[in-house]
């Protein structure tokens, strides 16, 4: 059972890590991003290439997908997203699906549309035991990962000075415009990091989640689950969701494999009755 | 326009609002011009009945999602929830009770209203996001039922054996589809015409003001949460009549009528229309599912891809730019046709 | 004199030859294939589309002096576009409907071939009961109970005693784990079920709780494409040193993504109709043709049975002299016998479903490749679930 958890934790920190870029976008810009999922894909992608093709080995390629992920959202901010921020949120949705669209059939045209394999280093497969209980080691690193992020997140946001210019801006965007704060370009910083970290997640989630072409369309359900449970207007809520999401996922398949799939849903719509703004969400 | 005037001039605010309300509600010409072609349609393209019954049905859920969406401003990711009611209630009182179609509509379309009741408390609270993914909550929900039915439902495989009789005893449905084109486009202009009378009247009105401006409504007297559920309901009830007929006309039902890319397509289709209009679904039906055939037959498997570009540049265009010229051109379409001096071209929002 | 003969003799045979020139051009036969060409099975709807490109490449696109046209649609996995497709297709005058990468969709067209009568000639779809959705359902497929009974058999040679069954949920999966269950427990075996969702992003969950059980082995059922993803997990958990072993159906190892997964798959067992593998001249033929045509891609069973379903609508109408009546034509497809890449195949004429060869293979490195190495035949299988009846 503790194995269960363990499961749970890893998954739900994985999450955490592909959607927070979601969340801060949405709080931030007030943008329906929902192509974030395409951004999680390129990074899985070029970690499989660079690993299969040019024999990169694992551990250098996560923070290569991070900045490949990164650089392709800085340059589709500065290009294209940022014409259409004070647009309304039914045109984010229309623009970003065609943007998914374009990279899910880019990506099937380029690579193929079968399942991508990532070999892991040995000492990243199989499993370890701690006191009786069986914990996967890939697990075990992407909770390892996951938490130092978690960590280095939130201590940027909460103690740099960019943590609290961009605190700021979500607040109130006029109002730090005002105060001289530079706005464009926490946006761009902001989303570059969010897409970088998507990339990063879709990296090391390729081997527990699989990665093909439909990976975008796949889990937007998930990570929209995250954000709209967690608030868009901190970290911490986005990571007790995704925890809780990825705990009653694996927890309802194991225990109740026939209710399974609808734990995370009727979880999400009772917690979404009870605080319509999200778990942590101060209300607006 | 004379007796706004009178009434103006009588004074009464009733009268005048009554008046307006009654002007708006005055069929323009390039409506009038637009249905007609719909009719002649069927007879024009007879080659093309299939793909126009297609049509139809996503016009009717999109005009049933923009009555939600455009003018009580709810966004909505579950609705082919209640498409999928409609579906599979017509499928299986097809199978088990009678062939008969206007009466699998009816049924279907009043199974489809109680889900919409039932489920229209959800969607009172919270913000967009909120709506969005309690809607898509219940739209899954209800998927995995059907999928876990499978005894009732068919499951994956699809509900087999639905046969639909002979419309009033003697149109069938058959191969060429002409029945099935006729009969939706029939079901889709009753509807259609319903609706229009629910937008043009006070009801209608409020459910405007509640887009704009909840708080403000409530201010002023409209019981915000009654029109919600109201208008929420009645759109279930479109919705589970374009469901019934899809399952009616191409007499099988399977588990994509509840699916998530339904409910995708259908916010795609009335965002690229259009919103608020009514007739945003219909644009948006026609154009997604023509570009949809058209990329499809020159790149089989890469299609998406030249949707997706067509997507990304009409928003980076703007679509009330692309509106406001679609709506100039039909206007002086309208009245080149008509030559007339008063009220000609579309509506302004 | 002359001048007039050789008029004449030029008059006849303008007169002779124009009407034979109107009939050639007259005489198309179109073949439509309905696949999903997107979508989470579009990797089936590739497979099936290349294999039938080839077949035309290698043996022309004339037949019985007709020409052959080959219209390839996406029905995009949706069941309604499919049938809206077949629909347009037979008013389109298309003589033969093929291809069908899903039962749901399969079954949607099913009721346009009887009505059409038009044959079907399902290429991919393995649920058992669709060729009795028709009466002109003709399939160069398989089905998934032909697969899966021989595991089962082999199992219990083996010994094994209690085995946990993982499928995903959908009509496929329950073919597999109702007759799977039914053999392995009339050989007196006892048998537990776990069925998992069928877009699922984590077998982890349902592994453990496989395990928990502590099985002689689990048997998996999943559609080709999550079997990485399994093998993977499987290994994560430790359960390849736990002493319990991973069986199932060849979609685990399908050809198409095996050489991907690396060591983690090495000495899986399965059963299946073919491999890419198989030790017949015939099929070095055709994978290395294939391979050539696409790209070094390397076909796995959907591709065959794109291959062999135009082998057979090609014989077909061969038999019936280019004569495209719906009824003639199945009529010439039953009891067709030929070999196949996959082995020696015939179509059975009661139920007009495949009879073929079963292979239990395990996976083995060949030439640095992986590839299912066959190691047992169990000759002649008909679907066991229409047998059954």
């Amino acid at each position: 059972m503790l194995t269960i958890l363990f499961d749970g934790v890893a998954y739900g920190m994985l999450m955490f890590v592909l959607a927070v870029g979601l969340s801060v976008t949405l709080g931030l810009m007030n943008f329906v991003n929902l192509a974030h999922g395409a951004f999680a894909m390129a990074g899985g992608y070029v970690t499989v290439v660079l690993m299969n093709r040019y024999g990169v080995p694992f551990l250098a390629c996560l923070p290569l997908a991070f900045i490949a992920a990164a650089l392709l959202g800085l340059v589709l901010e500065r290009t294209l997203y940022r014409r259409l921020y004070e647009r309304p949120h039914l045109d984010h949705v229309l623009f970003s699906i065609g943007i998914v669209f374009m990279a899910v059939a880019a990506v099937d045209w380029v690579m193929g549309s079968s399942q991508q394999n990532l070999r892991l280093p040995p000492w990243l497969s199989g499993r370890f035991d701690v006191f009786g209980v069986g914990v996967g080691r890939y697990r075990a690193f992407l909770i390892a990962v996951c938490g130092l992020l978690v960590i280095t997140l939130e201590l940027a946001v909460a103690r740099t000075r960019f943590g609290s210019r961009l605190r700021a801006a979500v607040d109130d965007r006029r109002v730090a415009r005002g105060l001289g704060i530079p706005v464009d370009t926490i946006f761009a910083a902001t989303f570059a990091v969010g897409s970088g970290l998507a990339g990063l997640g879709g990296a090391m989630g390729a081997e527990l989640l699989g990665l093909d072409p439909t990976f975008p369309l796949k889990f937007m359900i998930y990570f929209l689950i995250v954000v709209a449970v967690g608030g868009t207007s901190g970290l911490v809520g986005p990571f007790v969701a995704a925890l809780l999401l990825g705990v009653a996922d694996v927890a309802g398949k194991y225990y109740a494999p026939a209710f399974g799939a609808f734990a995370i849903y009727t979880v999400m719509i009772a917690i979404l009755l009870l605080r319509p703004q999200g778990l942590f969400a101060r209300p607006r | 326009m004379a007796d706004a005037v009178d009434a103006a001039t009588t004074g009464s605010a009733a009268a005048r609002v009554g008046a307006t309300l009654a002007a708006a509600h005055r069929p323009r010409r390039a409506e009038i011009v637009f249905w007609l072609l719909v009719f002649v349609a069927p007879l024009a393209l007879p080659r093309h009945a299939l793909l126009g019954n297609e049509i139809a049905i996503l016009a009717l859920f999109a005009l049933s999602l923009d009555l939600i969406l455009g003018y009580a401003g709810i966004v909505s990711l579950g609705h082919a929830a209640f498409f999928g009611v409609g579906a599979y209630t017509a499928g299986l009182f097809a199978k088990h009770v009678t062939g008969d179609p206007l009466a699998g509509l009816a049924v279907a379309a009043g199974a489809a209203t109680l889900v919409g009741f039932a489920t229209s408390f959800l969607v009172l609270r919270g913000t967009d996001l909120t709506r969005l993914m309690v809607t898509l909550g219940v739209a899954l929900m209800l998927g995995e039922i059907a999928n876990r039915a499978a005894g009732i439902t068919g499951g994956a495989d699809g509900l087999q054996g639905v046969a639909i009789a002979p419309l009033f005893g003697r149109f069938a449905f058959d191969l060429t589809g002409h029945t099935a084109f006729a009969y939706s486009l029939s079901v889709l202009f009753v509807l259609f015409l319903a609706a229009r009378r629910l937008v043009h009247s006070p009801f209608g009105i409020s459910l405007r003001a509640i887009r704009d401006n909840p708080l403000r409504a409530a201010a002023i007297g409209i019981p915000v949460n009654r029109r919600l559920v109201a208008v929420y309901t009645i759109a279930a009830t479109y919705a589970g009549a374009a469901g019934a007929l899809l399952a009616q006309t191409t007499q099988f039902v399977s588990l994509d009528a509840l699916a998530f890319e339904r409910s995708a397509d259908v916010l795609l289709l009335v965002v690229i229309g259009g919103t608020g209009y009514l007739y945003g679904g219909f644009i948006g039906a026609l154009v997604f599912k023509l570009a949809q055939e058209g990329f499809a037959g020159l790149t089989p498997q890469y299609w998406h891809f030249w949707v997706g570009l067509v997507l990304v540049v009409l928003v980076l265009i703007g679509r009330d730019r692309l509106h406001g010229a679609a709506a100039r051109l039909l206007a002086r379409a309208a009245r080149a046709t008509t030559r007339s001096p008063a009220s000609g071209g579309a509506e302004t929002r | 004199m002359i001048m007039l003969r050789r008029t004449l003799l030029h008059a006849v045979a303008a007169a002779l030859l124009t009407p034979g020139l109107a009939l050639a051009q007259a005489d198309t036969v179109k073949i439509g294939l309905i696949l999903p060409l997107t979508g989470p099975f579009a990797s089936t709807g590739r497979q099936v589309e290349a294999a039938a490109r080839l077949y035309m490449q290698q043996n022309g696109s004339t037949v019985a002096g007709k020409k052959i046209e080959l219209v390839v649609k996406d029905d995009t996995s949706a069941p309604d576009i499919a049938k809206r497709i077949a629909q347009e297709m037979v008013n389109d005058k298309v003589a033969v409907l093929a291809g069908f990468g899903l039962t749901p969709l399969a079954l949607a067209v099913a009721p346009v071939a009887t009505q059409a009568k038009v044959p079907e000639v399902v290429m991919a779809a393995g649920t058992s009961m669709i060729t009795e959705a028709s009466p002109y359902v003709v399939r160069s497929s398989f089905t998934v109970a032909q697969s899966v009974v021989p595991m089962a058999e082999w199992a219990s040679k083996q010994g094994m005693k209690k085995i946990v069954t993982i499928v995903s949920d959908f009509a496929p999966g329950l073919d597999a784990e109702k007759v799977f269950s039914e053999t392995f427990t009339k050989a007196g075996g006892k048998v537990e079920n776990v069925r998992v969702p069928l877009r699922n992003p984590d077998f982890a969950p349902f592994l453990q709780r496989a395990a928990d059980e502590k099985p002689d082995a689990i048997f998996v059922f999943v559609p080709s494409g999550a079997g990485t993803q399994l093998m993977k997990q499987y290994a994560e958990r430790g359960l390849d040193k736990s002493g319990i072993k991973l069986i199932g159906t060849g979609d685990m190892t399908d050809d198409d993504i095996l050489n991907d997964m690396g060591d983690v798959a090495l000495g899986v067992i399965t059963a299946q109709f073919y491999s890419a593998a198989h030790p017949s001249a015939e099929n070095k033929a055709f994978v290395d043709a294939f391979k050539k045509a696409n790209k070094g891609m390397r076909p796995n069973f959907m591709a065959v049975g794109g291959y062999d379903g135009m082998h057979l609508i090609y014989e077909a109408l061969k038999k019936t002299n280019g004569n495209t009546d719906g009824d003639a034509l199945v009529a010439a497809m039953k009891s067709m016998a030929w070999t196949s890449p996959r082995g020696p195949v015939s179509i059975d004429p009661a139920t007009r479903d495949i009879i073929q060869n079963i292979y239990v293979r395990k996976v083995e490195k060949v030439g640095g490749e992986l590839y299912n190495v066959e190691f047992a035949t169990i000759p002649n299988v008909k679907d066991p679930v229409k047998a059954a009846k």
